[in-house]
C-alpha cells in the first residue's frame, strides 16, 4: 500500500518542518561564537576568556557560544551609552521616530529568520514565534516610533533619564528586548541591555539590525552574560534607570541593590495568575482560552493563567473538556508547524517543574496528564493538570513556570475573587462569563495589572502591562509605559536640611488648658501605645505643646485600621471629592488658628503663615477637583477589542512628611493619596507634629471615614522602619535624608512596595507644578488594563 | 430509544473501513429548551480558536495528498443553478464517479481506493436524472427539497416536495429551516418543522440547513443546530450557498461543538456539512483539521462529514497533480464536471 493510501486510512498528521538551514548557516558563519555589541560595533570583550554555551533545548545540541561580560565590558558599554546620550536625547522626536520606524521595518523584513532563530534558541514552537513573538516585536517598534514622534506634544514637561540598564528574561527573548528598547530610545534614553544567558541569539541578530538601521553608535549596547553581568549593570553608578523582567526573587535583590542610588526602577516579575470560569461562560471557548493561558510557551509565561478557578456547578464538565482537549495535544520539535508545545528552555527549569509538581502531589494533589506521544530526547514536559488542591498546596502558591495548571472550584463571585486575590502576586487575571455585569464586577475586584475578559494573554504595544503587589511595579506599553522612561524636568530642589531640634527653654504650659496629644487611628483619637509623649518646642525654644510618642504598635494599629477601611477604595470619586472639599471648608474656618500655630512653630511672619494656610486650602480644593477627574484611558490595540486602562487605588500607603512648609507638605502628601481611594498612614514632621494633631480635629468634623486617613506622631526613625517593613503597606512616600531613603527602599523589597522617596532632596511645595498634580496622582494609583473583546 | 426508528447509515463513496462503519441514526428526542437556553458562544473566542488553529496544525506532502483525497470522498458535488439541465447533471454525475484522473491516482498509489465523491446534490427535478446516471456506483443523490433556498413555500408543499424527492430515489434530503423561527427564538416551531421533515424523509437522511449567515448572532447557530438535532436531523449544514455569507470556520466550530455536546448527552453522532464558498483545497484542509480537532477521527468519514461544493474539486485535482509530478497544474488538464 502506498504511503498516501495508508494515511488515507489513518488520517494522521505528518511532519511539517520549518526550514532552518539558512539560520544555522548564519550561526556557523561565526565560528568563534558571538561578541558584545558596544558603541555600534561587535567586540569580543576584554574581561578574560569566560564564554557561555548556547544550546538548542529541543535537541540538547550546542548552537554557538558568546562571551560573559565582565566589569570592563559593562563599563565600556555604559560609557558608550553615556557618550551617545546627549546627542540622541537632543534629536527631535521625529528624527528618533525615523530610526524606530526603520527598526520596525527591519524586524518585519527579517521576520521569518528571527522566528526560526528564536525557536531554535528557546525551544518555543515556530507557530508562536512566527505568529505572536515577532509580529509583536515589529508592532512595538512601530507603536513607539509614534511615541517618539509625539513626545514633545504629549509629554511636554518631561525629559529622558540618561543611560538605562535593561535585563531581560529567556521566555520571550526578542519580545522582551523590544518592550525594553523601544520605549527607552523613543524617549531619548540610551541603553545597555543584557539578554538572558539561555537565549541571547536574537538580541545579537537585532544588534546587526541596529547597524543596518544606522542607529547612532552607543544608543543601543548589548552585552551578554549571566547574573554577574546583570549585577554589574544594576550597580553601575552611571546608569539612571534599571528595567528588569524576571523572577520576583531577583527583583527583590535588584530593589535592594539599587536602594538609595537614585536609580529609577521598573520590575516586571512573577505571577500565579487566576483563570476564572463562571458557569455562564462559553465553556469550550474558556477551555481553549486555558490552552492559550497555561499551555502557551510551555507555561513559561509570567502572566500564565496557572490557577484555574471554576464555578462548582460546571467544574466537572470543564475538567472533562480540558482532558479531551489535552488528549489531542501534540508536543514535539518546536520547528514543526503542527505542534502545540515545544521544549522547556533548559533542563534546570524542567527539574524545577518536576520538583514542584511532585511536592504538590505529595501534599495531596491529583496529578493528571494526557496519554500523548512525547519526544524521546530533548527537554520536554507534558501538559499537566493538578486537582484536589487548596490554597495551602505548594503547587497553588508557587509560580511553577511550566505547563502545569492547578484547579480549584468556587461557589460565588465573592469566593472566586477571594481565592484569586489570595496570593502574593498580582500580575494578570482572566475571567470568562457571558454576563458583562458579572465579568466587570470580578474585573474590578481582582488585584491584577492586566485583566482579560473572555480572552487571555492578549498583548499589545498600545496597552499597559505590569503587576500589582509582588509581581512588580511600573508598566510596559502604552502611555503608562512611556512615563517609565521619562522624568519631570523640574521635580526636585536642593536638599533642605531638617529643622534643627531646639532646646526647650521651659516645659510648662501656662496660657491654655492642657491638651492631651493623641494619635488619630481609625477615625478616633487614640492614646499612644506606651502612653508617652514628647515635648515640642516653638521656634524660639519655648514650650509649644506635646505630641504623642508613637511606636511600632501604633503603626501596626494604624495600618490595621487603614486596611479595614476598604470601603474608601470603592467610594465614588464624587463622594471623595465632597469630603476633600469639606475638609477644606472646615479647615478654612480655623485658618487663623493654624496661622498662629505656624508662626509659633516655625517663626515665619504672619503673612507667610497665612499664605501657607491659603495654599493648603487651595491644595485641598485641587485634590477635591482631581478626585473625579484622574481618568483612565481606552487603548486601541489592533484587535476587535476595547482595552480600558483604569486607575485604581494601590491600597494602604505610608507617608512620612518633611519639615519644609510643614502644613502644606503634610496635606500635599496625603490629599492625593486619599483622593485616589487609598488609605493613608501619615507620620507628620517630627518637629512640627502639632500641626497634624491640630488637623485631626478638622478631619473629625469632615466626614472622613474612620481609617481612611490615620496620623501617627513620633520619632521618624522608629515609625518609618515599621512602616517600610510592614507587608500590608503597599506603597510608601517618604521624605527624609538619603540614609533614610536608602533604608526605606531596601526594606520595601520584602513585599515590593511602590516607593517614592525624596532621596534627601527638597521640593517646592508652593508651586502648583511641583507641589501637586498628575505626578502625585500617578504615584497614588495602579493602572489596571482590562481587555474586553466584543462581537456577537 | 425507539428501535424502529434506528436504521444505519451505509456510507457511500470510497470503500474505506471507516466509511463502511455502521453508525446508529440519530432518532431525535423531545425538545429540551433548557439545553438550548444554556448554549453560550463567545464570538471572539471562536474566532481566536480558528485563527490559532491555522498555525497549530497543517498537513504537508503525502499527508496533504491523502487528506485531499479524503476531502473528495466527503464531497457533495453540487449544482444548484437556474440554468441546470439534464445534460449538465449527467456530466456532473460522470465527474462524481471519476473525480480524479486515473493516471494521477496511479501515481499516488491509491487506485485501489476507488475514490468517488460522497454524493451528488441537485434540485428535486433532477433527482431522477442523477439517480439514473449514478446507477451501480454507490454514490447517493441528495436533493434540496423544501422551497430551497428561502423555505417560504407552504408547509404542506415542502412536505410533498420531500416525499416526491424520496420517491424519485433521493437518499439524502437537504432541507432549509425557517430562519424566522430562529430569529424569533421559537424553538418549538423549529423543532416541529424539522421533525415533520424528518418523518417525511423516511429512510432518506435529512440534512438541516440552518443558514448561519442569516441568524444574526453566533449563539443562535449553536441553538438552531441543537434544535435540529433534537428533531432528528442526520446532518446539520451551514448554508444554502445562496446567503451573503455562507460557510465560515467560526460557525463550523460552533456547529461541531454542538454536535459534540449532543453526542456526549445522547450517544448519537450527527454529521456536519459546511457548504458555500469552499473552493480552495487549502480551505478544505482547514475544515478537515478543525473536524479532527473538535470531533475526532470518528467523524472523518463521508457518513458524518460532507463538503457542499461545486468548484472545490477542480482545485483539489490541481493540487494532487502537483503532488504527483512536482509541477504546478492547469485547470484544463482535468476533465470538467
Amino acid at each position: 500500500m502506498s504511503k498516501t493510501a495508508e494515511i488515507f486510512e489513518t488520517m494522521e498528521y505528518g511532519p511539517a518542518p520549518e526550514q532552518a538551514d539558512y539560520v544555522l548557516d548564519w550561526l556557523q558563519g561565526k565560528p568563534g561564537g558571538f561578541q558584545h555589541f558596544i558603541n555600534g560595533v561587535f567586540t569580543s570583550g576584554k574581561s578574560g576568556a569566560k564564554r557561555i554555551d548556547s544550546f538548542n533545548p529541543a535537541t540538547g545540541e550546542k548552537l554557538t557560544e558568546f562571551p560573559a561580560a565582565g566589569k570592563e565590558d559593562v563599563d565600556a558599554a555604559v560609557a558608550a551609552a553615556k557618550a551617545a546620550f546627549p546627542a540622541w536625547s537632543a534629536l527631535s522626536g521625529h528624527e528618533r521616530a525615523r530610526y524606530l520606524y526603520a527598526l520596525a521595518r527591519l524586524v518585519q523584513k527579517n521576520s521569518r529568520f528571527l522566528s526560526v532563530l528564536e525557536s531554535l534558541d528557546n525551544g518555543k514552537p515556530i507557530r508562536e514565534t512566527r505568529d505572536i513573538d515577532i509580529p509583536l516585536v515589529a508592532r512595538h517598534f512601530y507603536h513607539h516610533a509614534g511615541w517618539a514622534q509625539l513626545l514633545d506634544q504629549e509629554f511636554p514637561d518631561h525629559e529622558a533619564l540618561g543611560v538605562v540598564g535593561q535585563i531581560i528574561p529567556w521566555n520571550f527573548p526578542l519580545l522582551m528586548l523590544a518592550w525594553k528598547i523601544a520605549p527607552a530610545i523613543a524617549a531619548g534614553n540610551t541603553v545597555v541591555l543584557k539578554p538572558a544567558e539561555f537565549t541571547s541569539l536574537t538580541a545579537l541578530y537585532f544588534a546587526e539590525l541596529c547597524q543596518e538601521a544606522q542607529l547612532p553608535p552607543g544608543v543601543v549596547n548589548i552585552v551578554t552574560g549571566a547574573g554577574e553581568t546583570g549585577e554589574l549593570i544594576v550597580n553601575h553608578p552611571d546608569i539612571a534607570k534599571i528595567a528588569f523582567t524576571g523572577s520576583t526573587e531577583v527583583g527583590r535583590i535588584i530593589r535592594k541593590q539599587t536602594a538609595g542610588s537614585g536609580k529609577k526602577l521598573s520590575l516586571e516579575l512573577g505571577g500565579k495568575s487566576p483563570f476564572i470560569i463562571f458557569e455562564d461562560a462559553d465553556l469550550d471557548g474558556a477551555v481553549e482560552g486555558l490552552v492559550d493561558a497555561i499551555w502557551f510557551n510551555q507555561g513559561q509565561v509570567c502572566c500564565a493563567g496557572s490557577r484555574l478557578l471554576v464555578e462548582e456547578s460546571v467544574a466537572e464538565r470543564v475538567t472533562e473538556k480540558i482532558k479531551r482537549r489535552l488528549a489531542a495535544f501534540r508536543i514535539g520539535d518546536p520547528l514543526d508547524k503542527a505542534v502545540d508545545m515545544g521544549a522547556i528552555v533548559d533542563p534546570v527549569q524542567r527539574s524545577r517543574i518536576e520538583q514542584l509538581v511532585s511536592q504538590g502531589e505529595s501534599e495531596g494533589g491529583n496529578v493528571w496528564r494526557p496519554d500523548i506521544a512525547m519526544p524521546e530526547t530533548g527537554c520536554f514536559y507534558p501538559p499537566t493538570l493538578i486537582s484536589n488542591v487548596s490554597p495551602s498546596n505548594i503547587a497553588v502558591r508557587e509560580e511553577i513556570f511550566g505547563p502545569v495548571l492547578v484547579s480549584m472550584p468556587f461557589r460565588t463571585l465573592k469566593e472566586a475573587v477571594t481565592l484569586a486575590n489570595n496570593s502574593r502576586y498580582g500580575l494578570a487575571a482572566t475571567i470568562w462569563s457571558e454576563n458583562i455585569n458579572r465579568a466587570l464586577e470580578a474585573a474590578s475586584q481582582v488585584k491584577a495589572g492586566v485583566v482579560w475578559i473572555n480572552t487571555t494573554n492578549g498583548f499589545d504595544a498600545a496597552c499597559g502591562f505590569g503587576g500589582y503587589r509582588e509581581s512588580g511595579f511600573g508598566r510596559e506599553g502604552g502611555r503608562e509605559g512611556m512615563v517609565e522612561y521619562l522624568k519631570l524636568r523640574k521635580e526636585w530642589t536642593d536638599p533642605e536640611p531638617a529643622a534643627p531640634q531646639l532646646e526647650l527653654s521651659t516645659d510648662a504650659s501656662v496660657v491654655e488648658i492642657d491638651q492631651t496629644p493623641k494619635q488619630f487611628i481609625g477615625g478616633k483619637q487614640k492614646r499612644p501605645d506606651w502612653a508617652r509623649t514628647l515635648p515640642v518646642a516653638a521656634h524660639d525654644g519655648k514650650y509649644a505643646g506635646r505630641i504623642a510618642h508613637g511606636n511600632r504598635k501604633d503603626i501596626r494599629d494604624a495600618v490595621e485600621a487603614a486596611f479595614k477601611a476598604e470601603s474608601w477604595a470603592s467610594t465614588t470619586g464624587h463622594a471623595r471629592a465632597q469630603i476633600l472639599y469639606f475638609i477644606a471648608e472646615n479647615f478654612s474656618k480655623r485658618a487663623d488658628e493654624f496661622s498662629r500655630r505656624l508662626v509659633q512653630l516655625t517663626g515665619v511672619t504672619k503673612a507667610k503663615a497665612r499664605a501657607e494656610v491659603d495654599a493648603t486650602i487651595s491644595r485641598l480644593f485641587s485634590y477635591g477637583a482631581w478626585a473625579d477627574k484622574y481618568d483612565g484611558l481606552a487603548h486601541s490595540p489592533p484587535q476587535r477589542n476595547v482595552v480600558l486602562a483604569v486607575n485604581e487605588p494601590i491600597g494602604v500607603v505610608g507617608i512620612t512628611c518633611p519639615d519644609a512648609a510643614p502644613l502644606l507638605s503634610f496635606v500635599s502628601l496625603w490629599a492625593p493619596v486619599i483622593a485616589m481611594g487609598n488609605r493613608a498612614v501619615v507620620v507628620p514632621s517630627e518637629r512640627f507634629g502639632l500641626l497634624a494633631t491640630d488637623f485631626y480635629q478638622v478631619l473629625e468634623t469632615s466626614d472622613v471615614p474612620g481609617g481612611a486617613l490615620n496620623i501617627v506622631t513620633g520619632p521618624h526613625a522608629e515609625l518609618v522602619k515599621t512602616l517600610a517593613e510592614h507587608d500590608q503597606v503597599e506603597a510608601i512616600w517618604h521624605y527624609g535624608d538619603t540614609a533614610a531613603s536608602t533604608f526605606v527602599e531596601e526594606a520595601s523589597a520584602a513585599n515590593l512596595k511602590r516607593v517614592w522617596t525624596n532621596n534627601g532632596r527638597g521640593r517646592d511645595w508652593k508651586s502648583p507644578s511641583t507641589g501637586e498634580g498628575r505626578e502625585f496622582l500617578r504615584r497614588a494609583s495602579e493602572v489596571k488594563n482590562i481587555w474586553l473583546p466584543y462581537g456577537d | 430509544m425507539n428501535q424502529t426508528n434506528v436504521t444505519t447509515l451505509k456510507s457511500r463513496g470510497a470503500p474505506t473501513p471507516d466509511a463502511h462503519g455502521d453508525i446508529a441514526r440519530n432518532p431525535g428526542m423531545p425538545l429540551e429548551t433548557d439545553w438550548i437556553d444554556a448554549i453560550r458562544v463567545n464570538r471572539s473566542a471562536a474566532e481566536r480558536r480558528i485563527t490559532t488553529l491555522a498555525g497549530r496544525r497543517t498537513v504537508k506532502k503525502d499527508w496533504q495528498a491523502a487528506w485531499l483525497l479524503k476531502a473528495i470522498t466527503c464531497m457533495d458535488l453540487t449544482t444548484l443553478a437556474g440554468d441546470d439541465t439534464d445534460g449538465r447533471v449527467r456530466r456532473l454525475c460522470a465527474k462524481a464517479r471519476q473525480p480524479v484522473r486515473p493516471d494521477l491516482l496511479e501515481a499516488l498509489g491509491v487506485e485501489h481506493l476507488n475514490i468517488t465523491v460522497g454524493a451528488v446534490c441537485v434540485y428535486h427535478v433532477f433527482v431522477k436524472t442523477a439517480v439514473k446516471a449514478l446507477q451501480g456506483s454507490n454514490i447517493g443523490v441528495a436533493a434540496v427539497s423544501t422551497g430551497f433556498p428561502a423555505g417560504h413555500t407552504p408547509f404542506e408543499t415542502r412536505l410533498q416536495e420531500i416525499k416526491a424527492s424520496v420517491a424519485d430515489g433521493a437518499s439524502e434530503i437537504d432541507i432549509v429551516v425557517s430562519r424566522r423561527h430562529v430569529l424569533t427564538a421559537n424553538w418549538q416551531a423549529l423543532y416541529d418543522e424539522v421533525k415533520a421533515f424528518r418523518e417525511a424523509c423516511g429512510p432518506a437522511h435529512l440534512k438541516a440547513i440552518i443558514a448561519t449567515g442569516e441568524l444574526g448572532s453566533i449563539s443562535k447557530v449553536g441553538k438552531a443546530s441543537m434544535t435540529c438535532m433534537m428533531a432528528g436531523a442526520d446532518f446539520v449544514k451551514t448554508s444554502t450557498g445562496m446567503e451573503a455569507v455562507n460557510a465560515t470556520l467560526p460557525v463550523s466550530l460552533v456547529m461541531m461543538r454542538t454536535i459534540r455536546d449532543y453526542h456526549a448527552r445522547t450517544g448519537y453522532k450527527v454529521g456536519f456539512k459546511p457548504a458555500g464558498g469552499i473552493s480552495a483545497a487549502k480551505t478544505a484542509l482547514q475544515y478537515l483539521i478543525l473536524l479532527k480537532e473538535e470531533l475526532g477521527d470518528e467523524w472523518m468519514t463521508p457518513a458524518l462529514f460532507r463538503f457542499g461544493a461545486s468548484r472545490l474539486l477542480g482545485d483539489i485535482e490541481r493540487q494532487l497533480e502537483h503532488h504527483a509530478t512536482g509541477r504546478y497544474s492547469a485547470a484544463n488538464r482535468h476533465p470538467m464536471g
